[in-house]
C-alpha cells in the first residue's frame, strides 16, 4: 500500500449528488484496503448553498477534514464552486471540474456577477481539466449520472483499481439504475 | 430485521458517521427506548435508529424537554434508554435534565449533545460540557465513529453502575464524519420493570440534600475510576518537552499534524480523571490545552495544578479547530504552503427551495411593507434579499413571545406591519406557550403559523401535524385551528400562501385588526410532495418588459441575464405558478392544470 495519505475535496451545490460521489469514493478505497475518513455538514446548507465533502483515505487517516494546500484533487460538480475551493489545492494537486454552472441567488437578486471562471483559473495558473459532464450525461439519456461520470473522470488520478470503482458504484447506486451508471463511469474514465 | 450490511472485504467494519454510530452502539447495548426532537447537527441518530434497528422503539417528540422527560420515566421502568438533540436543545431539555442526575438512572439513559462549533446551522456555539458540568452528569466525548459506538456502549453501563445519566457529547464534526467502526451484536438487556422509590424519585428538598450528598460522592467515586477506565489515556511520544492536553475532534488534529508529541487523550470530561492528569503533568516539561471551543479542560486543570499551561491565549475560542489551526498552535511556522490564492467570488448563501410554500407568504409580507419577529426554520431564510421580511431570531418559539415584548415596549402602533412568523413543528414545540401568553395578557398582533406539513430544515421529519410516527405509522392528525381558538383566539384563518391575491388581502386585514389573530399558511413543503408530471413555466420573451417583478420571488430557477429572466426548466417546480402570478404582462405561462 501507498505510504501516503490521499486528500480528495468534492464540492458544489445542494442537490448535485456530492454525497453520492464521496459515498462510491469512500466504498472503493475501502475495497482498496485503505483506512478511511470523510467530512461533511448538513443541515442550512442543504437549500441550495455550497456543499462540499472531504474525503481522506490512506494506511492510517487521523483528521476527518482537508488541511489547505494539501489536496491532492479537487472534484468540482460546479465550475465557481472548484475555484472556490483552490486555496486547498496542494502545489501538485489537480482541479476537475465539471463544465457546469448555476447562478447563486446573490447573483440572481444582482448583489453579484458571475465570474469568467475559465479566464479565472487560467490566471492563477490553476491545474485543471474541465469536464462535459453534463453533456455525456445527456448523451446517456439520464441526467442524475453526472456525478459517476466525474467519478470516472477522476479515477485515473487515484492509486484505486478500476474494479473496486465498479464495485463501490454496484454497492451505492440502486440497481435498477446500474447499466446507466456503469456507462457513466467508463466514459469519464475515458476523457 | 434490517440492519446495515457489513462490509465483508473489511472484516466486520462499516463506514458510519458519527450518528450512526451512535445508533449502531444503543443498539448493541441493548437500548429498548428512544425519543428525541430532531435538531441539526443530530438529527439523523434517530432516523438511523428507526431505518435500521427496529428492536429500539423510538418515536419524535414535541420538544426536548418532552424527549428527556419521557425517557426518564421509560428508565424509571427499567428499560435503557437514549435522547438525542442539538446543543441548544438542552437548553429547552434543561429543567428534566438537572433534577435527574439526582434522580440517577434505573435503565441506563444516555443523552446526546450535538454541539455545532462553528456554526454550521445554529444560532450560537455553546459547548455544552459546561452544561453537562453544572447538571454533575457524567460526560463523554468521542473523537471519530468508532468511538461515538464505544461510548454509548460503555456509557450506558457507566449509567447503570454509577447511578447518573451520561451525557455524550458530540459535535458536528464527530457527527457527519465517516469512519470505520467495528461493530458487534446485539446484547438483550431485560427490562428491570418499575418500582416505586419514593425517596429516590421525588425531590422534596428534605429527599433532594440526601440526593445531592450522593451526587458528589459519585463524581469522587467516577474520577478515581476515570484514571483506571480505557476512556481516558496517555500516549508518550519522543518528544516530552510539550505535552498536548485534548479531546474530541481536537485529538485527531493534534495526531495528524504532530505524531510525536506526547499527548492525554480525555475521553470521560466530567469527572476528570485528576489522578491521571497528575501524572501527565509530572511527564512533560510544558502543557497546550487543545480543544475546540471553551476553556473547559483548560481553566479546571489550571485551577486545580495551578499549572502554567497555554491554551485559549493562543486557539480561540470561537469557530471550529481544523488541521491548519493546530499546526499554528503547535508548530509555528510550519504552516502548508497555499499556492492558489482566493478570488473574491459571489457567495452561495442556502435559499427557499424552488416551488417552497413559505415564498408566497415572505413576497406578500415584503410587497406590503410589512415583516416579521421570526423562529428557527427554514423559513429563517425570509430575512434575505429580496424579501428582508424577518428581523429578529432568539430561539424555538420566541417569534411569538417577541412580539408580544415589542407590543408592551411600543404599542401597536409603534412596531407596525410586524407578524410573528412560526412553522407548524416549532409552534407545536414552544410556540404555543407564547400564544397562550398573548391571550391571557390582552395582546393584540398577528400570529403567522407556517405549516408546510413537515419538520423542513432538518430534512424532512414528521411530526404530530403530519400524521405520520417516526417509524411512518399513522398517527392523529394535531388540528392547529382549534388548537390556537382553545388557547383563546378568537380570529383564525387558513389560506394556501401560493394564492398572491388571497394572501395579499389577508395581511391587510389583519394589519388592521385591533385583536389578537393566527394565520395558518398552508401548502405542504417541496420535499413531501412531488407531483408526478413535469411541468415548467415558459418566458414569452416578446412579451416581457424586463420589469423585474419575477426577480423579487427570489426563486433561485430564475436568473437575470442580458437584461431578462431565465427560467431553469431544471429547477423549475412543477405545481408553482408564483411568477406567472406576478408578471404584470402574461409574459411567463405554465400548464397547472391537475397539478393542485
Amino acid at each position: 500500500m501507498i505510504d501516503k495519505t490521499f486528500n480528495v475535496v468534492i464540492c458544489g451545490t445542494g442537490g448535485q449528488g456530492i454525497l453520492l460521489a464521496s459515498e462510491v469514493l469512500c466504498a472503493a478505497a475501502m475495497l482498496q484496503g485503505y483506512d478511511v475518513k470523510k467530512s461533511e455538514v448538513h443541515g442550512m446548507a442543504q437549500r441550495g448553498g455550497s456543499v462540499s465533502s472531504h474525503v481522506r483515505f490512506g494506511k492510517k487517516v487521523f483528521s476527518p477534514l482537508v488541511e489547505k494546500g494539501a489536496a491532492d484533487l479537487i472534484l468540482a460538480m460546479e465550475k465557481m464552486e472548484g475555484l472556490r475551493w483552490a486555496p486547498f489545492l496542494a502545489p501538485d494537486g489537480k482541479l476537475v471540474s465539471c463544465n457546469l454552472s448555476i447562478s447563486p441567488m446573490t447573483v440572481n437578486t444582482g448583489a453579484a456577477e458571475y465570474p469568467d471562471v475559465e479566464a479565472l483559473i487560467e490566471e492563477q495558473g490553476v491545474p485543471c481539466s474541465i469536464v462535459p459532464a453534463f453533456e455525456i450525461a445527456k448523451e446517456l439519456g439520464n441526467l442524475r449520472v453526472v456525478n459517476v461520470v466525474l467519478i470516472g473522470a477522476i479515477s485515473p488520478h487515484l492509486p484505486i483499481d478500476e474494479e473496486n470503482w465498479k464495485k463501490a458504484i454496484e454497492e451505492r447506486v440502486p440497481h435498477k439504475a446500474l447499466e446507466v451508471n456503469i456507462e457513466a463511469f467508463r466514459r469519464g474514465r475515458q476523457l | 430485521m434490517k440492519k446495515k450490511k457489513l462490509n465483508a472485504v473489511t472484516e466486520g467494519a462499516l463506514l458510519l458517521s458519527g450518528n450512526e454510530a451512535v445508533a449502531r452502539g444503543a443498539w448493541e447495548a441493548g437500548v429498548h427506548f428512544a425519543s428525541a426532537y430532531p435538531g441539526t447537527p443530530s438529527t439523523e441518530i434517530l432516523e438511523a435508529v428507526a431505518e435500521d434497528y427496529p428492536e429500539i422503539d423510538a418515536q419524535w417528540a414535541p420538544n426536548e424537554k418532552v424527549g428527556m422527560e419521557v425517557i426518564a420515566g421509560a428508565s424509571f421502568g427499567g428499560a435503557r434508554v437514549l435522547t438525542a438533540m442539538k446543543h441548544v436543545g438542552l437548553n429547552v431539555a434543561a429543567d428534566p435534565l438537572f433534577t435527574l442526575s439526582y434522580i440517577g438512572a434505573t435503565g441506563g439513559i444516555l443523552i446526546v449533545s450535538a454541539d455545532d462549533p462553528g456554526m454550521h446551522s445554529s444560532q450560537n456555539e455553546q459547548d455544552n460540557r459546561l452544561m453537562g458540568r453544572a447538571a454533575k452528569v457524567v460526560i463523554l466525548e468521542p473523537s471519530d465513529s468508532q468511538e461515538a459506538r464505544d461510548m454509548v456502549i460503555e456509557g450506558l453501563r457507566i449509567s447503570e453502575d454509577f447511578d447518573t445519566p451520561v451525557l455524550l457529547r458530540m459535535t458536528t464534526r464527530i457527527c457527519h464524519s465517516k469512519s470505520m467502526v467495528k461493530v458487534g451484536p446485539r446484547i438483550e438487556v431485560p427490562v428491570k420493570g418499575y418500582k416505586a422509590d419514593i425517596a429516590k424519585r421525588v425531590p422534596i428538598p428534605m429527599n433532594a440534600r440526601k440526593m445531592h450528598s450522593r451526587v458528589v460522592k459519585r463524581l469522587e467515586d467516577l474520577s478515581a475510576w476515570g484514571s483506571e477506565s480505557d476512556l481516558n489515556w496517555i500516549e508518550e511520544g519522543a518528544d516530552k518537552t510539550l505535552g498536548v492536553i485534548t479531546s474530541g475532534i481536537s485529538y485527531q488534529y493534534v495526531k495528524e499534524v504532530s505524531p510525536k508529541t506526547s499527548v492525554l487523550k480525555i475521553g470521560m470530561s466530567n469527572p476528570l480523571p485528576w489522578n491521571l492528569i497528575e501524572k501527565f503533568l509530572g511527564m512533560v516539561d510544558r502543557v497546550i490545552f487543545v480543544e475546540e471551543g471553551e476553556p473547559y479542560l483548560e481553566e479546571r486543570i489550571r485551577a486545580k495544578f495551578l499549572n502554567p499551561a497555554i491554551g485559549k491565549d493562543i486557539i480561540s475560542c470561537e469557530g471550529e479547530l481544523n488541521p491548519e489551526l493546530v499546526r499554528k498552535a503547535l508548530h509555528p511556522g510550519t504552516t502548508k504552503a497555499v499556492t492558489w490564492y482566493p478570488v473574491e467570488l459571489p457567495a452561495r448563501p442556502p435559499a427557499m427551495c424552488p416551488g417552497c410554500p413559505h415564498r408566497g407568504a415572505f413576497y406578500c409580507l415584503s410587497k406590503l411593507k410589512g415583516s416579521s419577529t421570526g423562529d428557527i426554520g427554514c423559513y429563517t431564510l425570509g430575512m434575505m434579499p429580496p424579501h428582508n421580511a424577518l428581523e429578529t431570531t432568539v430561539c424555538m418559539g420566541a417569534s411569538i413571545g417577541v412580539l408580544s415584548g415589542i407590543e408592551k415596549a411600543v404599542g401597536r402602533e409603534g412596531y407596525g406591519k410586524l407578524v410573528a412568523a412560526i412553522g407548524e413543528s416549532t409552534f407545536v414545540h414552544s410556540g404555543v406557550t407564547g400564544l397562550i401568553d398573548m391571550v391571557y395578557n390582552g395582546n393584540t398582533g398577528t400570529v403567522m403559523i407556517m405549516d408546510n406539513s413537515l419538520t423542513a430544515m432538518t430534512g424532512g421529519q414528521q411530526n404530530p401535524t403530519t400524521g405520520k410516527r417516526l417509524n411512518g405509522q399513522p398517527a392523529p392528525v394535531l388540528d392547529i385551528e382549534q388548537l390556537c381558538r382553545a388557547c383563546g383566539v378568537k380570529h383564525v384563518r387558513v389560506i394556501d400562501p401560493h394564492d398572491l391575491i388571497e394572501m395579499e388581502k389577508v395581511f391587510k386585514e389583519e394589519f388592521e385588526r385591533d385583536e389578537l389573530s393566527v394565520i395558518i399558511t398552508r401548502r405542504p413543503c417541496v420535499m413531501a410532495y412531488r407531483p408526478a408530471r413535469k411541468s415548467v413555466a415558459i418566458l414569452d420573451p416578446d412579451k416581457c418588459i424586463s420589469c423585474k417583478m419575477c426577480m423579487k420571488l427570489g426563486c433561485p430557477a430564475i436568473s437575470w441575464e442580458d437584461d431578462k429572466p431565465v427560467i431553469s426548466g431544471m429547477l423549475c417546480w412543477p405545481n408553482c405558478d408564483l411568477c406567472v402570478q406576478v408578471c404584470p404582462v402574461d409574459a411567463i405561462s405554465k400548464d397547472m392544470e391537475g397539478l393542485e
